[in-house]
């Protein structure tokens, strides 16, 4: 089995420090799927490219890095045996149906802490 | 000892009929496409040797796919070679725990483990996740055996630049595990499409190469051609792959004539239909006769059928016209695109004069996504010629010449200018 990672492009993430439920309601769904699957490794959702800060030649701006139509909403990292396995699974992302896309990437390697404090 | 001679001779024929046997049988033990292409390579160059000393084998691609083979779980275990460090090949067996429908369907017959193998190679050289123009070098690599520099003047990059793209395509092939397996039926029909395209894009290419190129361009024909058979009989049930095939046969049946001996180029209307490879054109039309009786045929099959009919008739004016133009009706309903609503005026002005014709020509160039295309002025021109309106024909023909880039095409418009600029004085 192999990791790969899942970048949710839209036009902006649905997590917004003030979404009800009802927004975030197909994202969850999805998540959930993944995780009940044991398909999820680990997942992200990001607050909206408003709450975004760049630096770019050590200069900080507000707003994405990358301006453009799209930002990355969120990214995840599923388990799959091969690219196939794993296009699959990514084109199930609501965004896809919903005027966005994603881009899959496989992980090389990756590290999180595993204090409990780390959970937030 | 046998003559050298008729060594080179067996060795350049199997090399050309049997190389993407041997390495899909070598890929799948070296599982590493970098170790599979050296052990290939290597038991073709040992061949033009051993065949001297020991005679040619009765089953050369039997005895190269052995050589192969050995060659890769050599390297394997001596660890000698300079091996990638790259992850091993994904194969069916790991990736899914179990082999695809298409490839269990086809285990029904040991003979076909091989042919199967072959048809992984091309799923994983045309892979969607890999860039057309690699998936097109690759392909004429890995399948073909076409060296890299080969493949280097054929698409005018010099070879570093191929080298690279095709070091690059196997790193991703590796990396993020391509799987070396014929996809299941629920994708299929997509990425037999996605081989498709790559087959009939070397054909164009091949086609309609500067004519300066004349000898590449003969090379890439030959290769489609190859290719378009070879995906025949490993699907022998998919009527898209035999309508490729067939528009293939069809058009390629016809390559002496398009240009004169002095490169000219020669319409449909003037090309010596005597000197059309009829054994081809037969062919073709009895796999097009299978395609049209299927429920749907699809798009390459449609094409080929139009193509057939008009090589069908004894001369040009005696074209079955108002068929042609009922096969563009319905080759419009699966593949909705403007190129193909542009020939579909052709015939059309036949059946229905020049007039209507025009108005058609019209529409597409107000609907602008063919306003690059030199073949929609030249259209417009010959059927203002037709309708006796030479200046604005003239002044059609000088717009496709103006757009036109192959040399061959250039020469006949800008006679058809001079022709047409005569007449309005």
């Amino acid at each position: 089995m192999a990791q790969y990672a899942v970048l949710i492009y839209a036009h902006d993430s649905a997590h917004a420090p003030d979404a009800t439920p009802g927004d975030l309601e197909s994202c969850d769904q999805h998540a959930d799927e993944l995780t009940d699957s044991g398909t999820m490794v680990a997942a992200y959702a990001l607050t909206p490219r408003d709450m975004a800060t760049s630096i770019r030649d050590d200069v900080i701006t507000d707003g994405p890095f990358v301006d453009s139509k799209e930002v990355v909403a969120g990214f995840y990292v599923v388990e799959a045996p091969d690219l196939d396995a794993a296009l699959a699974i990514a084109r199930r992302n609501p965004v896809v149906a919903a005027g966005g896309g994603v881009e899959v990437r496989p992980v090389h390697s990756s590290f999180v802490r595993s204090s409990p404090e780390a959970a937030g | 000892m046998t003559d050298a001679a008729a060594v080179e001779a067996a060795v350049a024929q199997t090399h050309r009929r049997d190389w993407a046997r041997v390495l899909a049988a070598t890929a799948a033990i070296a599982r590493d496409l970098d170790l599979a292409e050296e052990c290939v390579q290597e038991a073709y160059a040992s061949a033009l040797g051993s065949w001297v000393d020991a005679g040619i084998p009765a089953n050369p691609a039997a005895w190269l796919t052995v050589t192969a083979k050995r060659r890769a779980v050599d390297a394997i275990r001596r660890e000698t070679r300079a091996r990638s460090r790259l992850p091993l090949l994904v194969m069916t067996a790991e990736a899914a725990g179990q082999a695809t429908e298409y490839e269990q369907a086809e285990q029904g017959d040991p003979g076909e483990a091989i042919a199967d193998e072959r048809l992984r190679l091309i799923f994983t050289c045309c892979h969607p996740a890999l860039a057309q123009e690699a998936q097109i070098a690759l392909t004429l690599r890995l399948i073909c055996g076409v060296p890299v520099p080969g493949i280097a003047r054929a698409f005018l990059v010099s070879e570093t630049t191929m080298a690279a793209r095709i070091t690059r395509a196997k790193k991703k092939i590796a990396t993020a595990r391509i799987p070396y397996r014929v996809p299941g039926s629920a994708e299929l029909p997509e990425r037999v499409r996605g081989v498709l395209a790559v087959i009939y894009l070397l054909f164009t290419t091949g086609y309609t190469a500067p004519s300066g190129a004349a000898l590449v361009r003969a090379e890439l024909v030959d290769r489609a051609m190859h290719l378009a058979r070879m995906l025949r009989e490993l699907m022998p049930g998919d009527t898209e792959v035999a309508g490729l095939y067939a528009l293939l046969l069809v058009t390629d049946a016809r390559r002496d004539t398009r240009t004169s001996p002095d490169g000219r180029l020669v319409r449909l209307a003037d090309q010596d239909r005597s000197r059309w490879d009829r054994a081809a054109l037969a062919e073709a039309h009895d796999v097009i006769v299978g395609c049209l009786r299927t429920r749907a045929p699809g798009r390459y099959a449609l094409q080929a059928a139009i193509a057939s009919l008009y090589a069908e008739a004894p001369a040009y004016e005696q074209t079955d016209w108002p068929q042609i133009v009922a096969l563009y009706d319905r080759l419009l309903e699966v593949w909705p695109s403007p190129v193909v609503a542009l020939n579909r005026v052709v015939p059309l002005a036949m059946v229905r004069g020049p007039a209507a014709a025009l108005a058609e020509v019209e529409k597409l160039q107000r609907d602008g996504r063919l306003s690059g295309y030199h073949y929609l002025p030249a259209i417009k021109a010959e059927l203002l010629s037709r309708a006796g309106r030479a200046r604005d024909a003239a002044n059609a023909y000088r717009q496709a010449f103006d757009l036109a880039a192959n040399e061959a095409e250039r020469a006949f418009l800008a006679e058809q200018i001079d022709a047409h600029t005569v007449w309005s004085g």
